[in-house]
């Protein structure tokens, strides 16, 4: 019995190691770094209490960005879901050229996000871009989507939308494949709508794998910001910053390391929160399975 | 599908046909202004002539070889680590019962939901002190010791018939061979998922690789193509979306050559 313990912590020291030093000890060192002061100069790094949060507290742009995170959020995980359903049902129709339409969901998803930011850079484009070349095709004025404080977020919630939906289309597909037709043959039987069976047998039975890619695609809101480097740079005005981008600013652009500290503490709490509310989700809702 | 069901078969045909062109215009677009001349960038004719002028430009304007190589290096390095690593800790979690197990493994799963991404500043700090800043060993070795990979082989090995394992320790296999000979090739499938689902997030990957790295020798494909696209202001879009599809073209065409893996690969490293 000892000797199999030996034989297993040997096994998983490399793997936890590694695990440890770049998630769990980075986490523990930002919380710590985020109660002390930035070293600058011959000044060195003091503990500051929780000086670092009230700065937060009052920092207006850190509001707006938070903000901007949740609408983003608020926004992108629903549109995608309601998209990548609405795809899946429409691809697990035996419909002609399947094939092509499957793969111009999925391809998105292969591109690098940052190639996917060049591209829409420039379908962007004022009076260049495509969307401008149709818009005067109708006698429409130009429009500079991605310069304006009130067009730029939706712009970027675009660009996220196209490329995570086709992504998580083949989770339903699976789903959808494992639905029994017996459900569907009994519902046409009784002579319910299209409608109705979308809403009463479909739906319902999606809920395992609508959890778990809100979940993904709620992470996904706080952690993927590419496209931002590349199309707007957080601009104008912080319209376009969100969460992971302003704190790359703050800590790799003004080098206040504490303060970026501070504020991935609050990244931090976020996802704990998802974390926290997935378990909570799974074990009440999801009795299907 | 009977009765009323079978007339919209045109319709979801339709809609579903206007969706993937909406879905492949932005794509398609860039492909055109890449093939062509920069003065049929918005002038749409079919017979417009073809040129790889664009591609040739963009490879002579930034070091693009050694962005792909360093890009190459990076993902295989990963990958090879990646793999090794989480076969044994998964075997461990999966076959042995041990003090301490179920903590470990709590302290596996925490790595899935905060991924190493959003914890630059400390891990920068931590590179630095190591002496690794600028180096492609750097770029990789947050992502080394993965959860996912551990996570996925687990429940993969746990699925191994436990006669199986006995047969082959009454012929004399020890732990080793029983991993390498029984658990390994079994768990095939998960191995090219898992590969799969890695070389692409790495082949993409930006914002680490960008605070990591700040030379030509270390960048990855991600980071050059953002250095290019930016600095050079003066060059022109055509270039721009041919360096685009250029570093995105090895991912592209293995997976327009071997689609239904992909997809089937994703949906299996997905549903766990």
């Amino acid at each position: 019995m000892r000797r199999t313990t030996i034989y297993a912590w040997l096994m998983l020291l490399p793997a936890m190691v590694l695990l440890m030093a770049f998630t769990h000890y980075p986490a523990i060192r930002t919380i710590i770094a985020s109660l002390h002061s930035t070293a600058r100069g011959h000044r060195a790094s003091v503990f500051v209490g929780l000086a670092n949060y009230e700065r937060l507290l009052s920092d207006d742009v850190f509001k707006q960005v938070l903000w901007n995170n949740l609408i983003y959020g608020a926004l992108t995980v629903p549109v995608s879901i309601a998209i990548a359903i609405s795809m899946a049902l429409l691809v697990n129709y035996k419909l002609r050229g399947r094939g092509f339409v499957r793969m111009a969901y999925f391809t998105p998803t292969v591109l690098p996000l940052i190639a996917v930011a060049n591209i829409w850079l420039f379908f962007y484009t004022p009076g260049f871009g495509l969307i401008d070349q149709i818009r005067g095709m109708f006698g429409l004025a130009q429009q500079n989507w991605i310069g304006q404080p009130d067009t730029v977020l939706y712009a970027m919630m675009v660009v996220t939308v196209w490329k995570e939906a086709g992504f998580f289309m083949i989770f339903y597909l699976a789903a959808l494949q494992s639905i029994s037709p017996s459900l569907y043959e009994a519902a046409a039987i009784e002579g319910a709508s299209r409608w109705t069976v979308f809403r009463r047998i479909t739906f319902p039975l999606l809920m395992p794998t609508t959890l778990f890619v809100s979940v993904n695609a709620a992470i996904n809101s706080f952690r993927l910001i590419d496209h931002i480097f590349v199309m707007t740079g957080g601009g104008p005005n912080n319209a376009s910053s969100l969460l992971l981008y302003y704190i790359y600013q703050v800590a790799f652009r003004e080098w206040d390391t504490a303060y970026g500290a501070t504020l991935t503490v609050v990244l931090l709490a976020i996802l704990l929160l998802l974390a926290v509310g997935q378990f909570f989700f799974f074990d009440r809702k999801v009795h299907y399975k | 599908m009977t009765g009323s069901w079978k007339y919209d078969r045109p319709l979801v045909t339709l809609a579903a046909w206007v969706l993937a062109l909406m879905w492949f215009l932005p794509l398609a677009y860039a492909i055109w202004t890449a093939f062509h001349p920069a003065s049929y960038e918005t002038h749409f004719v079919l017979w417009a002539p073809l040129t790889l002028e664009n591609f040739a430009s963009a490879w002579a304007q930034a070091p693009f070889a050694q962005y792909f190589l360093n890009t190459m290096i990076l993902v295989v390095m990963i990958l090879v680590v990646q793999i090794i690593l989480a076969t044994f800790a998964a075997y461990a979690f999966a076959v042995y019962e041990f003090a301490g197990k179920n903590i470990l493994f709590g302290l596996v799963l925490v790595q899935l939901m905060i991924m190493p991404d959003i914890l630059l500043v400390e891990n920068y700090t931590t590179m630095r002190g190591l002496g690794l800043v600028d180096t492609i060993l750097a770029i990789g070795l947050p992502y080394m010791g993965s959860a996912f990979a551990i996570f996925l082989l687990r429940q993969t090995f746990m699925t191994v018939p436990k006669e199986l394992a006995e047969a082959a320790k009454i012929e004399g296999a020890n732990a080793l061979t029983l991993l390498w000979r029984v658990y390994v090739p079994l768990a095939k499938p998960t191995y090219l998922a898992f590969g799969l689902v890695s070389v692409s997030a790495h082949w993409n990957n930006f914002i680490w690789p960008l605070i990591i790295t700040n030379s030509v020798s270390t960048r990855p494909l991600t980071v050059g193509l953002s250095v290019f696209a930016a600095t050079d202001s003066g060059v022109e879009w055509s270039v721009i979306n041919a360096a685009t599809l250029m570093t995105s073209a090895p991912l592209l065409i293995a997976f327009l050559l071997f689609q239904r893996q992909f997809v089937q690969n994703f949906m299996r490293a997905g549903i766990k």
